[in-house]
């Protein structure tokens, strides 16, 4: 899931844009121990393309309070020295964040959904961050290795929907060319698109996607749901209602937002 | 070839038998054999519409099971040249109705008939479903109303899911619209929906708008399709419909309440 955050200006002399990568995850255990980095390094001789200059993010979650690297810069120092690079923590004692903040770290949120992080920590001084030439870029077979647990798939619906039929789009989005009937029933893993009138169901994100969204041309639902929140048609706000709209969660809460 | 069509709605007393006699005397008063089979096992009304009642000796079922040879069941009209009646049971139940006995049946009348027109009952279990099983067109009886428009529209999910022509992946099922009892002035005052309301949800093509008729009623009680009954206009709006079914390019028309003028030139017309 690509979410693309553009500037209005075209003219700007830059451009904001969000974006996900999918990055290695290194979980210390016991970064203290002497026979660390010698077992790190055997692991990276084995595949050294493979980790060459790849950004980690380091997971302090499983580590007891204290139990960190005893100082976060040298460890970060050791590590890029390496060929890895780390860009970010997870998890963490608010000592532990600290110290890797100060090491040049952001704090990545935990848990699978890959969201932006927003904090409102200020960037590291440009001073402090350890310098490198290379921008951090996931390496071509990283994805491999690091990718989801299923295949995307898209369902592609071009006939009417008709009431009392149910859709669903396992593992992925389902798009529908005609009217959703009131009465039938979309469901998907993933997102759903309709490009028509939408009188029926939908609910998107079902197995717990909570970034899933629904685009609809014409939004007359009965019910909309992403990832088990729902509205009912009689909740459905007048300014969005017959209106093309877009439907996400936004905090825990569904948002339906005009499409301009 | 000969084409099956079947006559279906999902919801009740919307007008399928009526129109199914109907559309069936138009197709053969336009010199189309043409054979209307009542596929409502154990609610028999297509023969007292059609008036025949009194001369069904074998039917559908009986032919199914073996019974009776299929020309002893079917019932020739006496009115119109070309139009044959094929019965059903009244003391027996959908279950008397399998796919392997219909589709003989059907293959049968396919070698003499033009067109075999299946009057669907209600509901979409297994009497609706044996009916637009074998369809090639299915004409979509719908009332301007709700609930006729919903279940209209669940039974053209089952027609693309559960016909024939959708379980061997062929091309799908020809649909028609027929809205039945329209009452322009009551649309006009918010009634009843409108065409347009009713063809945006359904999204099929519009075969024809049957006016609200109190001559429906009348034909029905005495037995003669409403197409033979020339002094109404639900004859000429069946009329229509069956010219639009066989390709003639006919302007819609009892889709606005008559003006004063027209209504005077309309009565010294059909009077």
């Amino acid at each position: 899931m690509r979410s693309t955050n553009q500037i209005s200006e075209r003219d700007a002399p830059f451009q904001l844009r969000g974006n996900s990568f999918t990055v290695m995850v290194l979980k210390l255990m016991a970064p203290d121990d002497p026979s660390f980095f010698p077992q790190l390094l055997s692991k990276i001789r084995q595949a050294p393309n493979f980790f060459k200059n790849a950004p980690v993010v380091l997971d302090l979650e499983d580590l007891d309070e204290g139990a960190g690297p005893a100082d976060f810069i040298d460890f970060v120092v050791t590590l890029r020295q390496n060929s890895l690079i780390p860009v970010g923590i997870q998890g963490g004692t608010p000592t532990q964040q600290a110290a890797a903040f100060e090491a040049g770290l952001t704090i990545m949120p935990t848990g699978r959904p890959s969201r932006e992080p927003e904090r409102d920590f200020q960037r590291p001084a440009p001073g402090r961050a350890p310098t490198d030439p290379l921008p951090p870029r996931a390496p071509m077979p990283m994805a491999e290795t690091a990718a989801p647990e299923f295949q995307k798939t898209t369902m592609i619906i071009t006939e009417p929907v008709r009431s009392g039929r149910q859709i669903y789009a396992a593992r992925g989005d389902l798009i529908v060319l005609g009217p959703v009937s009131a009465g039938a029933e979309l469901l998907a893993d993933g997102n759903i698109h309709v490009y028509s009138s939408l009188r029926g169901r939908a609910l998107a994100g079902i197995s717990g996607d909570t970034s899933a969204r629904i685009f609809c041309h014409s939004l007359e639902a009965e019910l909309v749901s992403i990832a088990g929140l729902y509205r009912v048609s009689e909740d459905l706000e007048k300014t969005v209602f017959k209106k093309q709209v877009h439907i996400y969660l936004d905090d825990g809460y569904l948002r339906m937002d005009p499409l301009a | 070839m000969a084409k099956v069509i079947v006559m279906t709605s999902g919801k009740g007393g919307v007008g399928k038998t009526t129109s199914s006699a109907a559309f069936a005397t138009g197709l053969a008063l336009r010199g189309f054999k043409t054979v209307v089979i009542d596929f409502d096992v154990g609610l028999r009304n297509l023969d007292l519409i059609m008036g025949c009642e009194r001369r069904v000796v074998f039917d559908f079922v009986n032919v199914i099971n073996g019974e009776a040879k299929l020309n002893q069941a079917l019932i020739k009209d006496k009115r119109v040249e070309n139009l044959y009646i094929l019965p059903t049971s009244q003391t027996r139940d959908k279950d008397a109705l399998t796919k392997e006995g219909v589709e003989k049946i059907l293959d049968e009348l396919r070698k003499d008939f033009d067109y075999i027109l299946c009057d669907s009952p209600a509901g979409i279990e297994k009497g609706a479903l044996m009916a637009l099983y074998f369809a090639d067109h299915a004409i979509i009886v719908t009332n301007p109303e709700v609930s006729s428009v919903r279940d209209s529209d669940r039974i053209l999910g089952v027609l693309a899911s559960k016909s024939r022509r959708a379980e061997l992946n062929q091309e799908p099922v020809q649909e028609h619209l027929l809205l039945t009892r329209y009452d322009p002035e009551r649309v006009e005052r918010g009634d009843m929906l409108k065409v347009d309301d009713v063809l945006e949800i359904l999204a099929i093509p519009l075969l024809g708008v049957v006016p609200e008729s109190t001559a429906v009623l009348r034909a029905s009680n005495i037995g003669m399709p409403v197409t033979l009954d020339e002094k109404s206009n639900a004859n000429q709006a069946y009329t229509d419909a069956v010219a639009r079914f066989l390709g003639d390019t006919v302007e819609h028309r009892f889709m606005k309440p008559e003006k004063k003028g027209f209504f005077e030139r309309f009565l010294r017309r059909t009077a």
